[in-house]
């Protein structure tokens, strides 16, 4: 997990324009998205948008207290790494002729991955979860020919509370 | 009620408490421009859209209401951009109304489109396109209510023709529905309490007072703040004259032209109680050496500016004048528990260098004319409350330091941005709103050169501004850094005094123009031009273009390094 890496949770008005206002600012300010997963919530007034961020700790207080400014974005937390779940997907074709296809399909069930797709000579694989599974099988299958991937954003919720949930809310930071 | 979105907007306007709006019309926003002409508020025909922007944050600075503009799609909204950019950096609240393409036609590249809304996003607080004519008047309310609200900024609405052409059941609404929007305004009491036991244990305070005491509205508590604490005030160049100058613990202008014992101040300081400032490059020099021993308190409205530049001991997060007030009670416990703090030895210290390092400037007898000479005596000829503008370079560093300025909300310039040209439509839109104070504006010859046709503006529509150009026919403060800085290679800077002949554009653009050219007429002229009441005046200076701005401190150099007037024989002096 790389420690630059932290992820924001930001619940936004579902309005047009939106996703500029937040990515503009980003690049306006001189930061780096890493990876960006927008979709309404359970209430469709508000989006979420699940971004991880690349910053150290002193410029991502400043990052998040300029989103804060912006007009539409209702609230941001900071999801800790052991205080969250974090999911992806993956789809991802791979080569897999006749000699190879039952090596592709084994890996396939070890990582309980799904084929969604079969052609003569390859598969498309969709793979879920954290992060680091899906590297893993990226790593596992590229020696047979990964001919294309797509992961989607970084999706997370805070753990649920065995004990109570520390959601680091930055608009309250002290002041 | 049916009206159509046009008379909506007008009336949203006219509720809003709209009584002056400046512009220019267009195709887009033609609907708009039709139900005006019945409507109460006044409007003000610029020439050039950057006009009616400047004139909007001149308005506003003068009467603490947000400017309002108003003018059409495409290149009338790029023009509007700069005063937009200018109003976002000096927080001035100021409300846009561009047209727009029809909304069925938007990306189609139709004429005169642009996307304003995607081009104005970073130098607005926030901005609409409004895609229905119900929406009009919640988003007249909301724009209102963002633009003045919290820390002040400009933001634009946007309305494309057939919106303001279609019809809507008119509705006024009770309030704003901004889930994500809520300032806060009251400073949180532990930190203040923090701050009032620094303050009374400091024994080297200095209070750093930027544009943030004027929007708050808080130039009264910070004097009450002064007065109960002792404690001496630098002003930014964004609150000159938010502490009067002629006060004994008034110290000035601090920052790269400030003068010695403002910066100095500030460095030899333990506890930097920053007030609505934002530790901007121009006042902290290298931020590495700013105020090296210094504990600092900074309240700001602005969460973002807390620990942007420099880590506060004690952030608080409020409304300037709340949060002096409450600030002023706890500093009164304090006394009364633990007693007055001692500060005559720091005051001492003060009073030393300003005795030793004061500004100067020598305006010899018959020898050229000095800009500063110039400013005195304009200080000295016009009533106390005059208002003063000015444009960005030489002219405005001189004007903040020669200038004695007594009352609030009587100094205009563009401080973040740097505009030139903003002192022109600035002191007209000062004056339409303050039509009872003399306005008087210190301009450049390059910056009256990029803005000078709204006097023609001024002229049509009475508005009897009176400009100081001090035509030293360079690109002064360019030169100024040539000079210091690159061996004298004098790089594109050089504009000639003559060309053009200000007198008789002036005259054209029917003002009264007169020139100056020895330090004995300056002082009639000025008389002169102060009993013209039914039109502009112009008054072309021509002043030592040798002359440079002292002190100052070079681009990334600690505030140590002050360099004084090289004439000033003294030691400290580089």
């Amino acid at each position: 997990m790389n420690p630059r890496h932290h992820i924001l949770a930001v619940l936004v008005e579902n309005k047009a324009g939106v996703l500029t206002r937040v990515a503009a600012l980003f690049s306006r300010r001189g930061f780096n998205i890493v990876s960006l997963a927008v979709s309404p919530t359970e209430d469709e007034r508000f989006s979420r948008m699940t971004i991880v961020v690349d910053a150290e700790e002193s410029p991502l207080e400043q990052i998040v207290k300029q989103l804060n400014k912006l007009i539409p974005v209702i609230k941001i937390s900071e999801i800790a790494h052991d205080q969250g779940v974090e999911r992806e997907l993956m789809l991802v074709t791979v080569k897999a002729s006749a000699d190879a296809r039952s090596q592709v399909t084994d890996l396939t069930a070890i990582f309980e991955a799904k084929i969604v797709d079969v052609g003569y000579e390859s598969l498309t694989i969709m793979v879920a979860g954290d992060p680091e599974k899906l590297d893993a099988f990226s790593d596992l299958v590229r020696p047979f020919g990964i001919v294309e991937a797509q992961r989607t954003g970084r999706i997370a919720l805070p753990k649920l509370a065995r004990q109570p949930v520390k959601l680091r809310s930055v608009k309250t930071a002290r002041a | 009620m049916k009206l159509t979105g046009a008379q909506a907007l007008i009336k949203s306007l006219e509720l809003e408490g709209v009584e002056v709006m400046f512009g220019l019309p267009g195709g887009a926003i033609l609907p708009v421009y039709d139900p005006l002409i019945d409507s109460s508020i006044r409007h003000i025909l610029v020439r050039h859209e950057q006009g009616a922007g400047h004139m909007a944050s001149g308005y506003a600075h003068a009467t603490g209401r947000p400017g309002v503009a108003m003018v059409t799609s495409g290149p009338a909204a790029t023009n509007i951009v700069t005063p937009l950019a200018d109003a976002y950096m000096d927080s001035v609240p100021m409300v846009v109304v561009t047209g727009q393409v029809p909304y069925s036609v938007i990306g189609t590249d139709a004429f005169q489109e642009c996307d304003t809304v995607g081009i104005t996003m970073p130098v607005t607080k926030h901005n609409w396109l409004i895609t229905d004519a119900r929406d009009i008047p919640q988003i007249v309310r909301e724009a209102f209510h963002v633009a003045t609200t919290g820390r002040p900024g400009p933001v634009l609405v946007d309305i494309p023709k057939d919106i303001a052409n279609q019809t809507m059941e008119w509705y006024w609404p009770d309030g704003v529905d901004l889930p994500g929007y809520k300032p806060t305004v009251k400073g949180h009491p532990k930190q203040i309490k923090d701050a009032a036991r620094l303050i009374n244990e400091a024994r080297r305070p200095v209070i750093y007072a930027g544009g943030g005491i004027l929007k708050a509205r808080a130039a009264e508590a910070l004097r009450a703040f002064v007065e109960l604490t002792g404690i001496p005030v630098v002003t930014t160049l964004m609150a000159r004259g938010a502490f009067p100058d002629e006060h004994e613990l008034c110290l000035g202008m601090p920052g790269m032209h400030g003068n010695y014992t403002a910066i100095t101040s500030m460095q030899k300081t333990d506890l930097l109680i920053a007030l609505g400032s934002r530790f901007d490059d121009r006042v902290t020099g290298k931020v590495g050496a700013f105020a090296p021993d210094a504990k600092v308190i900074h309240v700001d409205i602005d969460p973002a500016e807390q620990g942007k530049v420099r880590r506060p001991d004690v952030p608080i997060v409020g409304d300037c004048r709340n949060v002096i007030e409450e600030l002023v009670k706890a500093v009164r416990a304090e006394q009364s528990k633990h007693g007055k703090p001692e500060l005559g030895e720091w005051i001492g210290q003060i009073r030393q260098w300003q005795v030793d390092f004061p500004l100067h400037y020598d305006q010899e007898e018959g020898g050229a004319l000095k800009p500063q000479f110039v400013i005195e005596k304009l200080r000295e000829l016009t009533p106390d409350d005059t208002i003063l503008a000015s444009g960005v370079g030489q002219h405005q560093m001189w004007a903040s330091q020669y200038w004695k300025f007594h009352h609030p909300y009587t100094w205009i310039n563009s401080g973040g941005l740097g505009t030139m040209g903003y002192a022109v439509p600035a002191a007209i839109g000062a004056k339409v709103g303050r039509p009872d104070r003399m306005v008087w504006a210190v301009d450049g010859d390059g910056c009256f050169q990029m803005t000078a046709q709204e006097l023609v503006t001024a002229t049509a529509e009475r508005i009897p501004v009176k400009i100081a150009i001090l035509n030293n026919a360079y690109l002064g403060m360019v030169r100024q850094w040539q000079e210091l800085f690159y061996e004298e290679r004098y790089s594109e800077v050089y504009l000639s005094p003559d060309l053009p002949d200000y007198v008789k554009w002036a005259e054209a653009m029917g003002c009264v123009g007169m020139r100056v050219d020895s330090p004995d007429d300056v002082g009639p002229t000025i008389e002169k031009a102060n009993e013209i009441n039914d039109r502009p005046v112009v008054i072309d200076f021509r002043t030592d273009y040798r002359e440079k701005v002292y002190p100052m401190v070079a681009a990334g150099s600690s505030n140590d390094d002050v360099i004084l007037d090289p004439s000033m024989d003294r030691p400290g002096g580089r």
